[in-house]
């Protein structure tokens, strides 16, 4: 009665979110006195290396391509479990609810803490776009948790880290045709710090000053709705209700005005900065520093200030 | 093509959120509902789908009768026809199991959902659907091209993108980019007009077996005051001793 968690690689190398991942089984795993035993690609460089995170076992089988195959292959291994933990990547947010079908499980999607109780399993969500908290009961079969990534963070407690392979049939009823992944750029769902601009910038010819105080801090950059849907962005980089919601440990708002549409995908954020000229920007209400400048003065200036300052680290 | 698009009825996105005095359900009071915003990208795909290959839109909703002006503003954007699964349902795996009856016992070509619904924001619902009907399917869907009873379908994966081939039916989950904001229809005085002759048909749920339950609904505390700074350096300061960001 093992607690199952799915620990996702990309080229073989674990992600921050999956050893997030095995942290959160880990707590769960010590509330209801039972172990921990994860899920990974046989491919994946060092599967021991989840023992330092709380795995008890390590089960490495060979992936199938698709969410759906991984979802099948899962079903057949949480059989007889007491949970399953996902981590709320791109991946494991199309694998969980597939899994929940399949498996008669008990699925939490968006959640933000490990849980309260286990009799029956209760975990906190955001919900109604983060302008809602949702404590959910886990009733009606296998409790699964999906969290969002870097909500709960990573904890380091030895688990026994026993490495077996296994075989899991899975069925991929889609093939992958293309697949790409922009290279040197911090993924913006799994990003610490987000540096995100709006139409204050004027133009996409204005974002060079972004992309630098974002590389200085090791941030994704992000945009408001109106630069991606005017172009000057990719949609994949629109942060709020219809586009991506973030939580990173620090988001900087440059030129963005702070509609209701776009609070609602950053206010899980730890520490939010806003740099606006008009003082009366909705943003500085959700905000924890705010600057009233110029972003074509500010940002050089910050640019500068922050190079000092990890220059100085 | 026999197209179905499942429909959200949802708080407006401006909608002020506030919870019953129990704090277990959302206190519908003033609010304004939509048509999930993910939803609609589906429609306008839909749309342009039909437009392209021919074939007739089904839009789909399980809930109660409140949410018959959100299908009825789905008919006059430009659907043929609508259903109303006849619950009030508390999870979403009895949704996607409502949703799974009726598509099993009806020849869909395509199932068109949004990626997830603005209010419980669970992303559950069309993975689940698709699973139960084991059908292939596509989240975050940004590009779907359909040729004859194939389909190629775009979805976005953390920092890129993914393209899969494969066969029809298929479920989509999409999102901005399936189609663009700006081809988003809104309804004319003549489609609302025809919206009202056009069948909105009622079904008896048969599902009850909700796995997850609400016990509670709160509000995120508010936060403290913005500190405003005059320097570059007082935030670089800040940020390094107080919020411990960087």
């Amino acid at each position: 009665m093992s607690i199952i968690v799915f620990v996702e690689d990309w080229n073989n190398q674990f992600k921050k979110a999956s050893f997030e991942a095995v942290s959160y089984a880990k707590s769960w795993a010590e509330l209801a006195g039972t172990t921990v035993t994860a899920v990974t690609s046989s491919g994946a460089a060092d599967p021991a290396a989840l023992a330092a995170y709380g795995a008890d076992r390590v089960l490495t089988t060979t992936l199938a391509a698709t969410p759906f195959g991984m979802a099948q292959q899962l079903a057949t291994i949480t059989e007889g479990s007491a949970g399953m933990v996902i981590a709320g990547t791109s991946l494991g947010r199309s694998i969980a609810p597939a899994l929940a079908a399949l498996s008669g499980g008990a699925l939490s999607t968006n959640t933000t803490g490990t849980p309260s109780s286990v009799s029956p399993v209760t975990v906190e969500r955001g919900a109604f776009s983060s302008k809602g908290i949702e404590t959910i009961e886990l009733i009606g079969g296998l409790p699964m948790v999906s969290f969002v990534p870097n909500s709960v963070g990573i904890q380091e407690r030895a688990g026994e880290g026993l490495v077996e392979n296994l075989d899991a049939t899975g069925t991929d009823l889609l093939s992958i045709t293309e697949q790409s992944i922009a290279s040197g750029k911090v993924a913006l769902p799994e990003a610490e710090v987000v540096v995100s601009a709006g139409r204050g910038l004027k133009g996409p010819e204005n974002w060079t000053m972004i992309e630098e105080l974002a590389a200085i801090l090791g941030a994704a950059t992000a945009c408001s709705k109106p630069v991606s849907d005017i172009g000057w962005r990719p949609h994949s980089e629109h942060v709020g209700q219809t586009g991506i919601q973030v939580n990173p440990n620090l988001y900087i708002a440059i030129g963005i005005s702070g509609a209701i549409q776009h609070l609602a995908g950053v206010s899980a954020s730890k520490t939010i900065v806003v740099v606006n000229t008009d003082a009366e920007a909705p943003f500085f209400k959700a905000a924890d520093y705010g600057i009233v400048g110029d972003a074509f003065e500010v940002v050089p200036q910050l640019v500068n200030a922050m190079r000092a300052f990890k220059a100085g680290q | 093509m026999n197209l179905l698009v499942c429909i959200s009825h949802v708080p407006d996105t401006t909608a002020k959120i506030n919870f019953d005095a129990a704090g277990t359900a959302l206190d519908a009071t003033g609010v304004q509902f939509v048509i999930n915003p993910y939803d609609e990208f589906s429609l306008t795909k839909a749309l342009h789908l039909k437009e392209a290959h021919g074939g007739s839109i089904t839009v789909i909703n399980v809930g109660g009768p409140e949410t018959e002006p959100t299908l009825r503003k789905a008919l006059a954007i430009g659907a043929d026809q609508a259903i109303r699964i006849n619950a009030t349902p508390t999870d979403a795996i009895t949704v996607a199991k409502e949703l799974k009856n009726h598509i099993a016992a009806n020849a869909y070509d395509l199932i068109l959902c949004g990626q997830e619904s603005i209010d419980y924001n669970g992303q559950q619902v069309p993975a689940m659907l698709a699973a139960l009907l084991n059908l292939p399917f596509v989240n975050a869907c940004v590009d779907l091209t359909i040729d004859g009873s194939a389909a190629t379908a775009t979805g976005e994966i953390d920092g890129g993108h993914s393209t899969y081939a494969g066969a029809l039916p298929m479920v989509i989950g999409g999102k901005k980019g399936l189609v663009e904001e700006k081809d988003l229809r809104i309804p004319n005085m003549r489609g609302i007009m025809t919206a009202r002759s056009k069948p909105l048909q009622v079904l008896e749920a048969t599902e009850n077996d909700a796995a997850t339950r609400a016990a509670k609904f709160v509000k995120p505390a508010a936060k403290s005051a913005v500190k405003l700074v005059d320097s570059v350096d007082e935030l670089v300061h800040l940020l390094h001793n107080e919020a411990k960001a960087i």
